[in-house]
């Protein structure tokens, strides 16, 4: 009785899995690397002008020259991504424990929150740069809007979805109903939460752009997205290039930081996060 | 009051004094209009190990969950004569459920899913440490008390369920067929083992289940029910000289009293559907 069945579990020596590591690695780092040479070489060899399309020596260097307009204008998409992102969890989680603690509630609620999500978001962009005090809270709202609702429909999903013998096995205890929330429904509804934040941290990244183009057109703003749009108008595709490149990289280092996050609160107990072993 | 030097085997006929639990005349109409339990009453001494035994749709499990609080009656009273009663009607802390499934919370360990109820009650896990580490003792998981659910046999959750059900040290044990989903081998030292923890503590219990060996194995005394609509067919002791153990398994008295189960069943079936 005494033996863990799992540590009995021969577990492949570290040289195996040291080598798979390394390879899962360097395979896709190889591939990434082929395709910018494969790109240099298509530029070079048909002598493609770079206002049409730049070479990655181009973009590179654009980049290192342009550090000092990029960088403030990515840490302001950072900001209002991440700000968005935060505010969007709390509303979203916040909304959906009030939606599910009655059926009426849910009823008379639900449908509002659907039509502020099925709403294109650059349709009540202009509005809400009318309304908002600065264009900063402007984007900041829209990109909440959209980050919110995945995260709101997931939570009540997975508040929905509590074991109903815990249920019961809580009601039996005599367990109030913030206890039932604090030990039962939450915790249970997490796989449900970490979903909504891998794609609401994706979408805060895509609406904070896409309502910077709605503001930045009016002629304010200084995030990626302007910068983007700027350079178009100057035909300083490298610089487009250079800007596009940081964004891709922003949405990746959200993507990851969501992910790890989900993998740090569920790989103990959570199906989605355990491998497979057959 | 159960004196110190408690036989192994309490007969239900040597402990007379007020009933556990009295259901009288309890009847449950479901919202879809199914009548599930019918005029049934059924009163429970302490120290009992009582079986309900029954085809499904019998209402055995109905009638547990009415006993235990979870779901209203549609008529008649439940009382606990020998507790003391909360404002639901319950007698606070005397009632613990095992599921059919071991019902745990996959998110916490063995630890936390014991701790639970405790936890419920105000309890930190530094209060309630030395109790959930001997509870999970008597049910020989003392060493995996930091193992999550997902790393546990079948057999061992359910172990899990069952320390779960006596942290709390209650009076009544419910038991909705338990081990209902566990191979033979299993379901038979899980057995040993519920007899085991009976003996040592006292406690009453109530058991679901529709086979008649588990019935006739554990039990003391044995309600047949019968379907449509759900109600007591049969309710007699089972008294055994022999303590029950692998010996008693294959003896003839056991083989007797499955005979006399097995009967009684088959009435409650055959004069439902013949």
């Amino acid at each position: 009785m005494a033996t863990d069945p799992i540590l009995m579990s021969a577990k492949p020596s570290l040289f195996t899995r040291n080598r798979e590591t390394l390879l899962r690695t360097l395979i896709p780092i190889c591939v990434v690397v082929g395709l910018i040479l494969l790109w240099q070489v298509i530029i070079t060899v048909n002598g493609i002008p770079q206002y049409i399309l730049p070479g990655p020596l181009a973009v590179a260097n654009s980049l290192y020259n342009d550090w000092g307009t990029l960088w403030p204008a990515l840490w302001v998409t950072t900001q209002i991504t991440l700000q968005a992102l935060a505010l969007a969890l709390i509303g979203g989680v916040g909304i959906a424990i009030f939606l599910v603690q009655s059926k009426w509630i849910e009823t008379a609620f639900y449908p509002i929150t659907v039509i502020l999500q099925v709403t294109p978001i650059v349709a009540i962009a202009p509005l809400i740069l009318i309304y908002a005090p600065t264009t900063q809270v402007a984007l900041l709202i829209c990109a909440f809007l959209v980050a919110f609702f995945p995260i709101l429909s997931n939570m009540v999903q997975g508040l929905k979805s509590v074991d109903h013998n815990l249920l019961n096995l809580f009601d039996l205890y005599g367990a109030s109903r913030w206890q039932t929330l604090l030990y039962l429904k939450l915790p249970s509804s997490l796989p449900y939460f970490m979903t909504g934040l891998r794609i609401g941290g994706g979408l805060a990244l895509i609406a904070a752009v896409v309502a910077e183009f709605a503001a930045g057109s009016a002629g304010a703003g200084s995030g990626l997205a302007f910068r983007l749009l700027e350079s178009q108008y100057r035909l300083n595709i490298p610089r487009l290039f250079a800007a596009l490149i940081l964004l891709s990289v922003l949405g990746v280092v959200i993507f990851m930081i969501t992910s790890f996050i989900a993998w740090a609160f569920l790989h103990r107990w959570h199906e989605s996060s355990l491998k497979r072993e057959n | 009051m159960i004196t110190s030097q408690a036989p192994l085997m309490p007969a239900p006929g040597d402990m007379r004094k007020r009933p556990l639990v009295v259901m009288r005349n309890v009847s449950k109409m479901f919202s879809s209009g199914t009548l599930a339990l019918s005029d049934m009453s059924l009163s429970v001494e302490g120290g009992e190990f009582v079986s309900l035994l029954g085809p499904s749709g019998c209402g055995k499990s109905t009638a547990l969950r009415i006993i235990a609080g979870l779901g209203d009656v549609s008529s008649g009273t439940i009382d606990w004569p020998s507790s003391r009663i909360n404002s639901k009607g319950l007698p606070e802390g005397d009632i613990s459920f095992v599921f059919q499934e071991p019902t745990l919370m996959p998110w916490q360990t063995v630890f936390g899913n014991v701790h639970l109820p405790l936890k419920l009650r105000g309890f930190s896990k530094a209060a309630a440490g030395d109790e959930i580490m001997k509870t999970l003792a008597t049910v020989g998981l003392q060493d995996f008390a930091d193992a999550y659910p997902r790393e546990l046999s079948g057999g061992m959750k359910m172990r899990v369920s069952i320390a779960r059900a006596l942290v709390t040290k209650p009076k009544l044990l419910l038991m909705d067929e338990p081990f209902a989903a566990l191979d033979e081998i299993t379901r038979q030292k899980l057995n040993d083992d519920v007899l085991r923890l009976w003996r040592e503590t006292g406690i009453t219990v109530i058991f679901v289940t529709h086979s008649v060996f588990e019935s006739a194995y554990l039990s003391n005394r044995i309600v047949v029910m019968k379907a449509r609509p759900g109600r007591v067919h049969a309710d007699f002791p089972l008294v055994t000289s022999m303590s029950r153990d692998a010996h008693y398994r294959t003896s003839e008295e056991y083989r007797q009293a499955c005979e006399k189960v097995s009967n009684m069943l088959l009435e409650a079936i055959g004069g439902e559907e013949h």
